[in-house]
């Protein structure tokens, strides 16, 4: 999961971070009213979990209270790289000397952890490693043995932090890292992390990436999750357990198992460039045990995306048997009666498939098309869905 | 020969007596693996019945291994206790740790595999969240069907539990030697890379099928591995062309994010060190299919 910036620095501040106060506001008033409260120049940030925000017109100075109520509502309702701004944070406008950048992230390459650091901050850093990758200091963190101070100076002096706030620096690199690790997150980022003209070291934005699988531990994770900002679809699926992604086509595409599902979008793409362009509506993993309860689940989801067009069910038994997911499919269709309205195309490979391909012939339901293959099913779906 | 896994290996399972552990015990049974016991500290000196094979329970890998003389070890506990049981499965000295959970925080993956590393590197970790090892004929370690297909002479490696399965079933005329799910996790124990080595030395192995996905660079460290070191021919698939950026596709490692780990960087590196990538499972089946042919 993805915090926002103001998620981000409360969790910073928690860790003893030095962040700048701020206040949430979601209406241009309480944009103003933030403002009277902070009594000096603000910044008003538009909160979306992207980045290129300042390039957006997301990123505004306010000197009044009244300047701070015109920018929220310029940026409040604003696009940005197809998020829309709900939320701004007003924060005060703080002079800045010097901008430096830190993250610690996971290393995928080496299965441990890893500090970039720069003194050239504030810009797209993956310009700077692009451009000046001797300008980003890459330090390998041991998972067991973590970052202490003398770690955290090697990293400072890997960077060629100033040697004046080099000491400040590394106090406030433990503390990220105390973050990363206590908040299981796979990505602590401060860009830019500056120095004001007092010498002073502050985290003046934030990204955090918190780790779901890790929920189990941290309860408190559940209330940074932004309901309102969710697809209702997608939220409707998270609490039927289901791994569901809404996208942007007309063939909705049930799959058991994560690859095999991306694998169907990839397919079913392909056949739609025949029918006009055709495309996924959504990724919709049913996991293994496929029972009618979670098919139905899974099609009420798909049926109710005015999107869809046509549905592809690409189901290879493995550990599920086919006949048991060809019964799921005709339960589910029963359960659904007048509701499910779209024409269905079920493709069933694999354990028991025989029986599987049985029972949805004699079920003989109006919508369902049977195809043996999944390119021909991948084809069929995109089809039907460019004819209906 | 296969790899990793063998006739020969002696199986132990953490996690037997749970609903998912003795489900896949009695697939593993039936498929002829060796399966010597379990790890239980609560339930240690009891027995289980599997259809008429008695399997001991132990209380740690180290006494099962002991006793047993295992070698292989699947663990299939929930994901807060899986860390512990793969470190005490390191700690045991175990040759091969097969952790099917699915859901583990990747700290404590990152945990375990940095404790493998600083303990000398004596136990083979595959996964998390993978459907395990399988030499059809000989050994079955985890949750991949055994039915599929038999023995033969193409070494599978994938990211994915069902397109490998979905591989096997479309090459089930030809079989495999081995094929091994590493998992779709940020962080995973065995790679793309140490499954291509091992296929390249197994004289048992002819060609290689390799399935990758959006996420990372795993796919492209391989295709210079490739380049580097594999003679024997490999064909390779990549899920994931039309996953949106920024967006989760089940895997918890399965997301574009910005210009990396893309689908189609993938597949160029793939083919730029001379691995012929199909578009689509069936075609890159089809690819192997001439290769087998051509080999004889």
């Amino acid at each position: 999961m993805d915090l926002y910036e103001y998620q981000a620095k409360d969790l910073f501040a928690r860790y003893g971070v030095p962040v700048l106060p701020g206040t949430v506001a979601t209406t241009a008033d309480e944009a103003r009213a933030a403002a009277e409260e902070l009594g000096t120049t603000v910044v008003v940030k538009a909160q979306v979990k992207t980045g290129g925000r300042g390039k957006a017109g997301g990123v505004k100075l306010a000197k009044t209270p009244d300047e701070t109520r015109a920018r929220a509502e310029d940026i409040l309702g604003l696009d940005i790289k197809g998020h829309t701004v709900h939320k701004v944070l007003i924060t005060p406008a703080s002079d800045i000397a010097e901008e430096y950048y830190f993250s610690f992230l996971l290393d995928r390459a080496n299965r441990n952890f890893l500090a970039m650091a720069s003194v050239e901050g504030g810009m797209d850093i993956e310009e700077v490693a692009a451009t000046k990758p001797e300008a980003l200091a890459k330090v390998a963190i041991d998972p067991i043995a973590g970052v202490d101070l003398a770690k955290a100076r090697e990293i400072v002096a890997a960077a060629k932090f100033p040697a004046e706030v080099a000491e400040q620096v590394a106090d406030v690199i433990v503390k990220l890292w105390e973050t990363f690790v206590r908040e299981d997150a796979t990505l602590v980022e401060v860009n830019p992390l500056v120095r004001d003209p007092q010498g002073k070291i502050l985290a003046l934005d934030g990204k955090v990436t918190l780790d779901d699988n890790a929920s189990f531990r941290h309860a408190d994770h559940a209330e940074l999750v932004d309901v309102a900002a969710e697809n209702p679809l997608e939220a409707e699926a998270k609490a039927k357990g289901l791994n569901y992604v809404k996208l942007e086509g007309q063939v909705g595409i049930i799959g058991n198992g994560a690859g095999l599902v991306m694998s169907t979008l990839d397919v079913v793409a392909y056949a739609g460039e025949e029918f006009g362009g055709v495309k996924p509506a959504n990724f919709l993993d049913i996991g293994g045990g496929a029972s009618a309860e979670v098919m139905a689940n899974g099609l009420h989801i798909i049926l109710n995306d005015a999107d869809v067009r046509s549905v592809f069910v690409n189901v290879f038994g493995g550990i599920t048997a086919c006949d048991q997911v060809a019964k799921g499919i005709v339960q589910a269709l029963e359960i659904l009666g007048d509701d499910a309205t779209k024409p269905l195309v079920v493709r069933l490979d694999g354990n028991n498939v025989d029986e599987g391909r049985r029972i949805l012939a004699e079920a003989n339901h109006p919508l369902v098309t049977l195809v043996d293959t999944m390119d021909g099913a991948a084809r069929k779906a995109a089809e039907l869905a460019a004819a209906n | 020969m296969a790899i990793f896994l063998t006739e020969n290996s002696k199986v132990i399972v953490q996690g037997m007596t749970g609903s998912e552990g003795s489900k896949h015990t009695r697939r593993m049974l039936k498929a002829g693996t060796t399966i010597v016991g379990g790890v239980n500290p609560r339930k240690a000196g009891t027995t289980v019945d599997f259809d008429g094979t008695e399997l001991p329970v132990f209380a740690t890998v180290a006494e099962a291994m002991e006793k047993t003389g295992a070698d292989v070890t699947v663990i299939f506990v929930p994901p807060k206790f899986t860390k512990d049981a793969v470190i005490e499965a390191i700690d045991a000295g175990i040759g091969l740790a097969v952790v099917i959970t699915e859901g583990v925080p990747v700290h404590d993956t990152a945990a375990f595999w940095a404790h493998a590393q600083a303990t000398g590197n004596k136990t083979r970790i595959i996964g998390p969240n993978c459907p395990g090892v399988i030499s059809p004929g000989k050994s079955n370690a985890g949750i991949i069907p055994a039915d599929i297909t038999g023995p033969g002479k193409i070494g599978l490696v994938s990211k994915s539990g069902t397109l490998t399965y979905q591989m096997m079933y479309e090459l089930r005329d030809f079989g495999f030697s081995t094929c091994v799910g590493i998992g779709g996790d940020p962080i995973i124990g065995t790679t793309h890379i140490d499954a291509l080595q091992a296929f390249q030395d197994d004289p048992e192995t002819a060609a290689i099928v390799m399935i990758g996905e959006i996420g990372g660079d795993a796919e492209e460290r391989a295709a210079a591995y490739v380049k580097e070191h594999i003679t024997k021919p490999v064909v390779g698939y990549v899920a994931g062309f039309t996953a949106p950026e920024g967006k989760t596709m089940g895997h918890a490692g399965a997301i574009v994010s910005g210009s990396a780990g893309t689908a189609q960087a993938k597949k160029e590196a793939l083919e730029a060190a001379g691995v012929r990538v199909g578009k689509t499972p069936s075609e890159t089946a089809e690819l192997m299919r001439e290769i087998m042919k051509s080999l004889g």
